[in-house]
């Protein structure tokens, strides 16, 4: 079993394959092409769980640390190239045990989701190249080949939200989605070039050589580039600004929202279960570097980057969650909140570790999986209706969908004990509590749960409770609709269904591997295997407790007050929150006009800029030119004039001598023998003359 | 002794541009001149592969040298030379005309014996341009490929291509006769017209001495000192003309725009190579003190060529022009290389760290740009070839629905362009821009704003193509056919595999450049 740890490129490698083979099959092959998707993925699963197995068996003090490198560019003296690696360690194994269990159940959802569209063997292609970039990059040992599986899952995730291409709104999702990323990705390109300028080397771990072993991190936690600026920071803030834009941080969140136009598996497999938590995961991966130095206790606040870290998610938290308030799309209320949510992971990294977000991270991915799932069978079943006003009273035709919802959405709410989202929220609501620099993390973690569980109850009572009101286009008086589902509703097929199941089952069970008296995700994580139980702990955490679980009632109670007691009427009817606070609502439903700002400045600026450069193209630098010529020809005809003038005439004039002297000479040769003779007596008696002269002058 | 391989190379395409224009002109020989000139180009290209293979890839100096005087009371040489830098270039060279020629169904009858001929003596001109070490000889084959380049314009492009190839031949040629000046006073100065004996006098710092000497009478335009600047600055021009450097670039969206598409090809994908080519191989060499002293306004420049084109690609609408801002942006990184890291030739790790990674980076980025721009212009050839001419990318829409093989190999080609990791144009850009950060921090952070407004323009052009609904006007639109699908396929394979397996060329060039960095 252990020839899994150096053969561990073999995980990625499988979809990859999968997705080659798919791209050059014939385009209507969708069996195979499925098949082809799922196996491979199977195959990656039970892999990862073999690589899972081996980081439980191995390790001690330290986590176990397998790496595998090899040179990719031979460019210098020997030895200098540019080397990539792979590493399997417990954040690597658990990252690659939930990307492929979750991914497994989300192609095997895919297959019952598409199974009406004419393109689905490229469906299952692109889905597959992303399951092959995500595998990389989690076991990337090398910040050159994490960046490179980055930009190949943003290319997956522009094929996936594009593939509805002909949609004008799908088309723009795309770009826009895979634009606003790069922006971010500039921040880590740089960031990598910093690196790799002080360090000499890209991968993280090299036997005491790599970018983030001690040797390394000494040089550049120590050499500052300005004041208290060390150089450490610089490239962490650059690498950080990368997941900004891969997990929609503030200010770069505008694109997730959008990517929405993709279809649900593709929502919940990439922009909410794995690829945004890339950039969580980015930030665990180089944590030692972010909290500049190796032994530096987190709490401390110690390092400026992680402090970024910590008021970006928390900021990001908030700021999402208000937005989620007043969303109609069941699939960008969700989206919001996997922004939202990606803040709190950021917030754990922050003040708690790589831990603490971690778990987070892990939990969120079967949950948020879960309900996106869960909004896709809701979908399914609506035929294709994604507005939750023309929904409601679902949970009488979709009982199974109902029950797995309400355990999702009860994971993510906070709701106490049994659902994983509890214990990991709550894990990173205690980091904050204790953080050192400020108490804001904390406050605004807080809002952010109380609004987290009140948009949530929104949206239950909105699609599962009350009258059903799709159909007739929401008119009034469709009361039949509460006893007869005339638009034909309907439960979705096994191949849904069970992968709803199997998510809501982990949903309910992980969150016991990260509680306060027997944090064992921690302890796997640093390396310690045996993790004994210590109630005592838990006495600490229960104060804590307490406060999260009444923030979490008064959010569900506020949230069951406005929607479910009173349910909507009918689909057109305003939003209670809309008749009582109409402009704080407009607000929050118009995203604070993000969008329209970024639309009014960078965008405008640079279609602006792109208008001018064009004509100064065309008329500034290219009239010069044609001006150039134009001179160039005005003096070819001075001179021209001149040559005709002056020169010519001259020419002329000088020929005229010629033909005279001409006409001279050819009277002399007459053609008389006699005189030439004479001439030729007279010339050597000249001659002679001349020679003698010559000789006697010697 | 040993077979002259460079000049047989160099002297085939001569060959059969005589063969095919003398040949087989007239009318009703089109297609036979066509079947003659593909088959000496794939011919060609065998020749140019067995070169490749039989290359030392152990050594970094020239290879198959052949040395001969020729005007020895001028100092003219016949000496031609390959290493890991000509290498690459001359496959370029082999390649993208063959490819050109492919692409190239729609010649106006009865003028296609003059088409490929023409087509063929480029090729010869590029040739020798690639492996000659003289400059007299050098020059005399970068003139030589400047006229069929000319006349292809000139005679089989668009509607507007008078003036368009009017500016291209002038332009280039002011930037020759600029450079012809230069060398004329670096031989007076030296003696010589050898590209290593001049680098000697570059490297010694005596050339500006050795100038204000030999050329007393120059004195009154410029004193001893200065003169060696006006000749680095003729030299410069010639290339700065060439590659394009921004300002200097107008002339290349019109003529690219204007030339028929697959000329556009030959004229991206290796004649732009040509500019980058000489200011490795002659300016780097020749004025390392020059580089040095105008480095801030050459890096200036180098960054307005990356960023500017991008903006202006931007507000256009021709997919051809796009594309030419396009190209325009990509050699700019090559400038960059240039400007920032050769006049850092000094001390410590600096090769390691910068020199060679961004030298290797910018070999590898010609060849990279020339395939993947002249790929994605063989897409325009082939999309015209179905529009009738037409490519204004508001008329089209939707076309992955109708043509998605299409839509997908030239998408691969966009986003190799773009700089996806995977594919070529990645590997190069990374390594020119590790070369640079080490050395230039500030400039390359302004450069790489570049990788994002490329992405934003050519998505851009994706989707007003691709995505969105169907234009009614292309529903009968036909995908690739076999043929087709395999000569496009090739180039984007290649892109692929360049991507993910760089090792192929770099073990090339690798000895080429540590060679050219150290100077020899």
């Amino acid at each position: 079993m252990t020839w899994i740890a150096t053969q561990i490129w073999l995980i990625p490698m499988l979809p990859l394959l999968a997705a080659g083979v798919i791209g050059l099959l014939p385009r209507r092959s969708d069996q195979p092409a499925m098949a082809l998707a799922v196996g491979s993925m199977a195959g990656a699963l039970v892999l990862s769980v073999l690589a899972f197995l081996f980081t439980l068996t191995h390790g001690g003090e330290e986590p176990a640390r397998i790496l595998t490198q090899f040179e990719w560019l031979r460019v210098g003296t020997a030895g200098a190239g540019v080397r990539l690696g792979f590493i399997l360690d417990p954040l690597a194994a658990m990252m690659l045990v939930m990307v492929t269990f979750v991914g497994l159940l989300i192609f095997v959802f895919s297959a019952g989701y598409m199974a009406e569209d004419d393109n689905r063997a490229r469906f299952f292609g692109f889905l597959s190249l992303f399951a092959a970039a995500m595998l990389g990059l989690v076991i990337s040992n090398s910040l050159l080949l994490l960046f490179a599986c980055w930009e190949v899952m943003g290319l997956a995730s522009y094929l996936l939200i594009g593939f509805w291409f002909e949609k004008p709104s799908a088309a723009a999702a795309a770009k826009k989605a895979f634009i606003v990323t790069r922006i971010g990705d500039l921040g880590l390109f740089l960031g990598m070039l910093w690196l790799y300028r002080e360090t000499g080397t890209l991968l993280f771990y090299d036997g005491g050589a790599g970018a983030l072993e001690p040797g390394a991190l000494a040089a550049m936690t120590t050499n500052r580039v300005t004041g208290t600026l060390t150089v450490a920071t610089c490239i962490s803030l650059l690498l950080f600004f990368g997941a900004v834009g891969k997990s929609g941080q503030v200010p770069l969140h505008v694109w997730l929202p959008d990517a929405m136009e993709g279809p649900t598996p593709v929502s919940a497999l990439i922009h909410a279960a794995t690829m945004v938590a890339a950039g969580v995961f980015l930030v665990a991966r180089t944590f030692p570097l972010m909290a500049g130095g190796v032994d530096v206790p987190v709490q401390s606040g110690a390092g400026l980057a992680l402090g970024v870290v910590a008021t970006v998610g928390s900021v990001t938290a908030v700021f999402a969650a208000l937005m989620a308030v007043a969303q109609t799309d069941i699939k960008r209320v969700l989206a919001y909140s996997t922004v939202s949510q990606l803040g709190y992971m950021f917030l754990g990294l922050g003040t708690g570790g790589v831990a603490v977000g971690m778990f987070h991270l892990i939990t969120h991915a079967f949950f948020k999986a879960l309900l996106f799932l869960g909004a896709g069978s809701v979908i399914h079943g609506c035929h294709h209706e994604q507005d939750i006003r023309r929904m409601g009273g679902l949970r009488r035709w979709m009982p199974l969908t109902f029950a797995t919802y309400a355990i999702g959405m009860m994971a993510l709410a906070g709701v106490p004990l049994f659902f994983s989202g509890f214990w990991s929220k709550d894990e990173i609501l205690h980091a904050a509590w204790g953080w050192g620099p400020s108490r804001w993390p904390f406050i605004l973690g807080a809002v952010g749960a109380f609004l987290t569980a009140f948009y949530m109850t929104r949206q239950m009572a909105e699609v599962f409770f009350g009258p059903h009101r799709g159909g007739d286009g929401g008119g009034d008086g469709d009361d039949h609709a509460a006893h007869a589902p005339a638009t034909g509703v309907h439960e979705s097929p096994r191949v849904m269904t069970v992968p709803l199941v199997l998510l809501a089952v982990s949903t309910l069970i992980l969150g016991w591997l990260g509680t306060p008296a027997w944090p064992w995700f921690e302890s796997y994580l640093s390396g310690h295997r045996h993790v004994p139980v210590a109630w005592d702990r838990l006495g600490h955490a229960i104060p804590l407790m307490v406060a999260s679980t009444v923030i979490v009632a008064l959010g569900i109670g506020l949230g069951w007050m406005l929607y479910g007691k009173r349910p909507r009427a009918s689909a057109t009817a305003a939003d209670v929150m809309e008749t009582r606070w109409p402009r704080i609502f407009a607000v929050l439903r118009d995203r604070f006009y993000v969008d329209e700002f970024y639309e009014a400045t960078v965008v405008r600026a640079h279609r602006a800029s792109s208008r001018v450069d064009r004509w100064l193209d065309r008329l500034v630098i290219g009239g010069l030119v044609l001006a150039a010529g134009a001179l160039a020809r005005a003096l070819a005809f001075a001179v021209r004039m001149v040559d005709e003038l002056l020169v010519n005439a001259g020419f002329d004039a000088g020929c005229g001598v010629m033909r005279w002297i001409g006409q001279g000479f050819s009277r002399i040769q007459n053609g008389g023998a006699q005189r030439y003779l004479g001439w030729l007596g007279m010339a050597m008696v000249v001659l002679t003359i001349l020679v003698i002269w010559g000789w006697e002058g010697r | 002794m040993k077979p002259p391989l460079i000049t047989l190379l160099t002297l085939a395409p001569l060959l059969g541009a005589m063969v095919v224009g003398f040949g087989l002109a007239g009318n009703g020989r089109g297609a036979m001149a066509r079947t003659v000139a593909l088959g000496w180009q794939v011919a060609i290209l065998v020749g140019a592969l067995v070169l490749a293979v039989l290359f030392d890839a152990g050594t970094g100096a020239m290879q198959w040298v052949e040395r001969a005087a020729w005007v020895p009371s001028l100092g003219v040489e016949y000496h031609v030379g390959l290493d890991g830098l000509g290498l690459v270039s001359i496959l370029l060279a082999a390649a993208v005309p063959l490819l050109a020629s492919l692409m190239s169904t729609g010649v106006d009858r009865g003028r296609e014996a003059l088409y490929y001929a023409m087509l063929l003596l480029l090729q010869c001109g590029l040739f020798g341009t690639f492996t000659a070490q003289n400059f007299f000889h050098w020059f005399l084959f970068w003139e030589i490929s400047l006229v069929p380049a000319y006349v292809l314009v000139r005679l089989f492009g668009g509607s507007k291509a008078g003036p368009a190839s009017f500016q291209f031949f002038v332009y280039t040629m002011v930037g020759s006769v600029a450079m012809l000046l230069g060398f004329l006073a670096l031989y007076a100065a030296t003696g010589s017209f050898d590209f290593s004996e001049l680098a000697r006098w570059g490297r010694s710092g005596r050339l500006g001495a050795a100038l204000a000497e030999k050329l007393p009478w120059a004195d009154g335009l410029a004193s001893g000192d200065h003169l060696v600047w006006w000749v680095f600055g003729g030299v410069l021009l010639g290339f700065a003309v060439k590659v394009p450097l921004w300002p200097f670039h107008t002339w290349l969206p019109d003529t690219y725009t204007q030339a028929p598409t697959p000329v556009t090809m030959v004229l991206t994908g290796v004649m732009s190579k040509m500019g980058v080519y000489g200011l490795l191989r002659i300016v780097a060499p020749i004025f390392p003190e020059q580089l040095r002293g105008a480095q801030e306004i050459l890096v200036v420049l180098a960054l307005a060529t990356i960023l500017l084109p991008t903006l202006a690609a931007f507000a256009e609408n021709d997919l051809k022009r796009v594309l030419a801002y396009s190209s325009i942006n990509h050699l700019g990184y090559c400038l960059l290389a240039v400007f920032t890291v050769i006049p850092g030739t000094q001390g410590g790790n600096w090769m390691d760290l910068a020199g060679a990674p961004a030298l290797n980076g910018l070999i590898l980025q010609m060849l990279n740009h020339g395939l993947t721009a002249a790929a994605l212009f063989a897409f325009v050839a082939t999309l015209e070839r179905r529009t009738g001419g037409v490519r204004d990318l508001d008329q089209f829409g939707g076309l992955r629905r109708v043509a998605p093989v299409f839509c997908g190999l030239m998408g691969i080609s966009m986003f190799a362009s773009i700089g996806l990791p995977g594919l070529n144009g990645f590997v190069s850009e990374f390594l020119i821009f590790k070369g640079v950060f080490a050395v230039a921090p500030g400039a390359a952070s302004i450069a790489v704003l570049g990788l994002l407004t490329t992405a934003v323009f050519l998505l851009g052009a994706m989707k007003r193509m691709f995505h969105g609904p169907r234009e009614r006007e292309w529903l009968d639109f036909t995908d690739l056919t076999t043929r087709e699908r395999i000569q496009l396929g090739a180039p984007v394979f290649l892109m692929l595999l360049l991507g993910v397996y760089p090792d192929l060329i770099l073990r090339w060039t690798n000895p080429t450049v540590l060679l050219l960095a150290a100077g020899n």
